[in-house]
């Protein structure tokens, strides 16, 4: 079967989308890694206080293109990008941006939990010490605060001075999610974060998301087209660098515009 | 085609001699440290006595003991590692976490392995060049040194090795949340990377505490008991050396006690060191 050519222009159907609503702004972005060329030409609009999921076939660039929006690449020489991203306004990837208050507005969390190895207290709070200066009253609640928003309070109240790497992988993910949020970010970033997560615990992952998406603008990459089904407003569809197709997901998932994002979805590929 | 049995039997019978082959070499290497430890524990504690701890080192036919000797080594020990753990740490962090694949990098690494495997001797004559020829005097501090020289190279692979096996994700998580890479480093990377930098420290303690060509160089030896580390210092494998070499009976006997001794001591400290790392990690 012969793939068709890619399509030129992204299908933004979601003209409609209210330029006000839009939080992030991703315009006309390539992205390096050394000589290879990974993003090409990315324009994508991610909507305020919405789930928008990032699918495609691996190595099609799309936890790419999440590592360029906290600007995460900047750990390693010879990865460049170009072109820009506005968060409110503002391009972050212009020179003189700070990166420490970018990421305390942009949070992330990874494919695999990533617990610190300290208490669980300690864990929630690390990301609070580096901005605020709370008092012990106002750190233990801004803790409870953000496990609780994790859903994962009841299950660590009785513990939260053992150790996080005792809790189980599911656990530790939502100590991840806990950890961002406790920080107060505006923006979530989540790169396939049930991929390495039996379906219960994935499911208790999804289900902190939707209780997270009315008050924070998440991007979530996923392999999981259910999963982006379940949660997103919008999907993006990439392939080989580009943007394929961009739309609502309940639009996306039941007619496709491109080819390409037909057979993925439909399973031809992938 | 046909299984053959002839072929199956000569494989097991290779299987049998292989498997005794092991066996055997196993017994040896075993048997060796046995007796090693049978004489070490049997003569030494035939010398072991409460002057030991008291006295110090004796002329031949006088009682002594080795409190001299015990004090400098575990002096010039504690300097050597301190001076040690604060080079190796900071050298490994830098290769682990900056160096990369840089030329420096590489050419520090590669000096580090040469280090790593210089004769503890040379070590002491570079030292006796530095510290001891200039200032006219052999010193505790020299030997302290001179011990840090040969540890320093242990702890920089060991602390490398292990902050590379910190997953990435575990550092990028950490700046992911905003926090400067130097403050990941030491509140998430070195927590992590604890018990094999204590592996690493070990190694190098149990490295040092037996060496005496370096000390020779460096810290001599003291008859008297002394603090002072400006000054030359006794230590327990300088003690051994010459207690040994003597023809008379008491040093002999005093020479298996500080030997015991040395053994005792690196045992001790990596089973409190393991223990205290485990109780920290719940």
């Amino acid at each position: 079967m012969a793939l068709s050519p890619p399509h030129a222009a992204p299908d933004i159907s979601v003209a409609q989308m209210d330029k006000s609503r839009v939080k992030l702004d991703v315009q006309n972005l390539d992205f390096y890694y050394g000589n290879s060329h990974s993003l090409k030409g990315v324009s994508i609009p991610f909507e305020a206080n919405a789930v928008t999921a990032l699918i495609g076939p691996s190595g099609c660039g799309k936890s790419t293109l999440l590592r360029t929006l906290n600007r995460m690449y900047a750990l390693y020489p010879g990865h460049k990008a170009t072109g820009k991203i506005m968060v409110d306004g503002e391009d972050i990837l212009g020179p003189g941006v700070n990166l420490s208050m970018l990421r305390a507005k942009i949070g992330m969390v990874f494919q695999k939990p990533t617990p610190f190895p300290m208490s669980i207290f300690d864990n929630v709070a690390f990301g609070v010490r580096l901005y605020e200066a709370l008092s012990k009253a106002e750190m233990a609640d801004r803790v409870e605060e953000s496990l609780r928003r994790a859903a994962l309070w009841d299950e660590v109240k009785d513990k939260l001075l053992t150790s996080g790497l005792g809790l189980s992988g599911g656990q530790q993910q939502r100590l991840c999610v806990a950890r961002c949020i406790a920080v107060k970010p505006e923006i979530l970033l989540l790169d396939e974060p049930t991929s390495a997560l039996d379906p219960i615990s994935s499911a208790k992952l999804e289900e902190t998301v939707t209780q997270l998406k009315s008050d924070y603008t998440i991007v979530i990459v996923t392999h999981n087209l259910g999963q982006a089904a379940r949660l997103s407003k919008y999907t993006g569809f990439m392939y080989l660098g580009e943007l394929v197709e961009f739309g609502e997901t309940a639009e996306m998932f039941t007619k496709p515009v491109t080819t390409r994002a037909s057979d993925y979805i439909t399973g031809r590929f992938g | 085609m046909a299984v053959s049995v002839r072929h199956v039997a000569m494989r097991r019978l290779g299987n049998v001699v292989f498997v005794g082959f092991c066996g055997a070499v196993t017994a040896i290497a075993l048997t060796a440290l046995v007796m090693i430890l049978y004489s070490l524990v049997s003569q030494g504690l035939a010398g072991m006595n409460l002057d030991i701890f008291t006295k110090s080192t004796p002329a031949a036919g006088t009682p002594g003991g080795l409190i001299n000797a015990i004090v400098g080594s575990i002096m010039m020990s504690i300097v050597g590692m301190v001076i040690a753990l604060l080079i190796g740490v900071l050298a490994g962090t830098w290769l682990a976490e900056y160096a990369g694949d840089s030329k420096l990098g590489a050419v520090v690494r590669f000096l580090n392995d040469v280090l790593l495997s210089a004769p503890s001797i040379l070590i002491g004559l570079f030292v006796y060049e530095m510290l001891v020829f200039p200032f006219k005097t052999f010193s505790g501090i020299a030997g302290g040194v001179a011990l840090a020289l040969l540890a320093a190279p242990v702890i920089t692979r060991t602390t490398e090795d292990v902050l590379k096996l910190q997953p990435t994700a575990l550092r990028e998580s950490g700046v992911a949340l905003g926090a400067p890479v130097w403050h990941v480093i030491r509140t998430i990377l070195w927590r992590g990377a604890a018990n094999g930098i204590l592996t690493g420290g070990l190694l190098a303690f149990a490295r040092i505490s037996g060496e005496t060509a370096p000390l020779l160089f460096t810290a001599l030896n003291n008859q008297f008991f002394s603090w002072d580390m400006r000054h030359p210092m006794a230590s327990l494998p300088v003690v051994i050396f010459q207690d040994a070499l003597t023809p008379y009976p008491d040093l002999n006997k005093l020479a298996w006690a500080g030997a015991l001794l040395i053994a005792a001591a690196v045992l001790t400290v990596t089973v409190v060191a393991r223990a205290f790392s485990k109780e920290s990690k719940r």
